[in-house]
């Protein structure tokens, strides 16, 4: 009731603020299912307007699938649209079991815990099998939600420099005297698309009497030989002893997440996680939806497939067209441009040339890195990848930026 | 002790590549440049407790009180007069 006038205006320079720094985050309406091509309004009240979408999560292709419809369809007729409870009360099912089975199969893990989202997952995670004598060592470009479940939890915290052995090697040496010690990493880190390197660091794991936790959010489902994820990739699968991920990406999109691994830890979680024990059960639909999608990539890998044929396509098509990518081997793949204004004015030329990317600067990736993150999709093809690749070559020769390199663009456009 | 500061930052939190970009001295911003984020400040507290036998209380850990080498000197030459 109380909101004078003065709060009002706290507030409202709080938002002007944010939008001078150019951190003002605007929702652009989609009118379509999500999909390799998307109907897309923007600004707010503008005509829609058809464009290629380079910007999903949707990895497999599998957020509009006509299968996966169909499976949350027959859900929804068969156990309802929501259960209003938690999952102890009245809010589990035989088929949120039968998911979290199917999760722990897929994921070669002893078991697994569902939560409302991977972000819930990553919150209530630590605090619930970490105490004050533990320590967590997190690589520096964790995703946010890990971030902030570390902050709730008691255990000492430190962290080593992005993907780099030697430092974390040092951390675990100096953090001996610890009662667990938890090797914390993305398996592939969302805004560079590399992947951790899980063999050394289930090395050293072992060799420093370590735990190791990956977010596999970026992978799993289509990472590995048999889409296992990075486990799988490095040849570690069954090693890992907690991985949380999603359903809100490859997984069919919609939402939920989960923690798998260590049958103790799942059951830690199942008894203390504060965002499983007092956020409501996931819908029928969607546990019937992510079944499905379980289901799909078991019997064949043609989408995992086509998503890496895809991946080198774009890759090797930005490489020789002049732009500088980031190295790596997920469908993640980021254009680099440095500098925070040159991505907002690239981005916002593709989106003319319809093509939607986003483009992102500090303080979403370190300063000087600003970058368009293009993310593939086992829902493109190279015929649709070749005509997004034209219309990136008639930007990138607007702005003169082909053939430069991190030097030549910054000393065009400066950090 | 500056010295000795920008040392442990530099081997901390810098990599090979970055030194060639990031010139360090006592007035370069460390957090608010994201050199070092907020939440991988707490080994530089660890460390500084330890080197000059001090105890930080985490009020004082603030963003702004570590986002200089210069403002770290000050804060810990502010808690050994304590001592």
């Amino acid at each position: 009731m109380a909101y004078p006038s003065a709060i009002r205006e706290v507030h409202g320079s709080q938002l002007s603020e944010i939008r001078e720094q150019g951190l003002y985050k605007e929702e652009r309406y989609i009118h379509s299912p999500q999909s390799a091509r998307i109907q897309v309004e923007y600004p707010s009240g503008a005509a829609v307007k058809a464009v290629v979408n380079l910007c999903a999560n949707n990895y497999l292709g599998l957020s509009s699938h006509p299968d996966v419809i169909q499976a949350a369809h027959a859900a929804l007729d068969e156990r309802g649209y929501g259960l209003s409870s938690v999952r102890f009360i009245c809010g589990t099912q035989d088929i949120h079991r039968e998911l979290e089975a199917a999760l722990s199969a897929f994921l070669g893990t002893e078991d697994t815990i569902l939560f409302p989202s991977c972000m819930d997952a990553n919150a209530g995670v630590f605090e619930a099998f970490l105490g004050s004598e533990d320590v967590i060592i997190s690589d520096r470009l964790v995703h946010a939600s890990i971030v902030d479940g570390i902050r709730l939890c008691k255990a000492v915290t430190d962290t080593y420099k992005h993907a780099n052995m030697k430092h974390l090697e040092q951390k675990l040496e100096e953090h001996q005297g610890k009662r667990v010690r938890l090797i914390v990493t993305d398996g592939v880190f969302s805004m560079d698309g590399d992947m951790a390197p899980l063999d050394e660091i289930c090395s050293l794991a072992d060799a420093y009497d370590a735990m190791v936790f990956v977010d596999d959010s970026h992978a799993t489902g289509f990472i590995g030989r048999t889409g296992r994820g990075t486990p799988e990739h490095f040849g570690v699968l069954g090693g890992i002893d907690v991985i949380t991920t999603t359903l809100g990406k490859a997984l069919g999109g919609a939402a939920g997440g989960c923690v798998s691994g260590r049958k103790e830890v799942v059951e830690l979680c199942r008894q203390r996680a504060r965002p499983y024990l007092f956020s409501n059960t996931m819908a029928p639909p969607l546990v019937a939806g992510a079944l499905k999608v379980l289901e799909i990539l078991s019997s064949s890998t043609a989408r995992r497939d086509k998503l890496e044929e895809n991946t080198e396509f774009w890759r090797r098509g930005l490489t020789e067209a002049g732009f500088v990518v980031k190295q790596g081997e997920s469908p993640i793949v980021p254009v680099m441009l440095y500098n925070a204004r040159l991505s907002q004015d690239v981005a916002r030329d593709l989106f003319a040339e319809g093509i939607y990317v986003i483009g992102f600067f500090f303080p979403v990736v370190p300063q000087g890195q600003a970058r368009i993150r293009t993310q593939l999709s086992a829902d493109h093809d190279i015929p649709l990848l070749e005509k997004a690749l034209e219309a990136f070559e008639r930007v990138g020769e607007k702005h003169g930026i082909l053939g430069l390199d991190k030097k030549g663009i910054i000393e065009k456009f400066g950090m | 002790m500056e010295e000795v500061i920008l040392e442990y930052i530099r081997n901390e939190y810098l990599d090979e590549d970055d030194e060639e970009d990031i010139e360090l001295d006592s007035k370069t911003p460390l957090i608010s440049s994201g050199i070092v984020d907020s939440f991988s400040m707490v080994s530089l507290k660890r460390f500084l407790e330890k080197k000059y036998e001090i105890s930080i209380p985490d009020a004082e850990a603030s963003a702004e009180a570590f986002d200089t080498v210069a403002n770290i000197v000050r804060l810990i030459q502010r808690h050994q007069g304590d001592a």
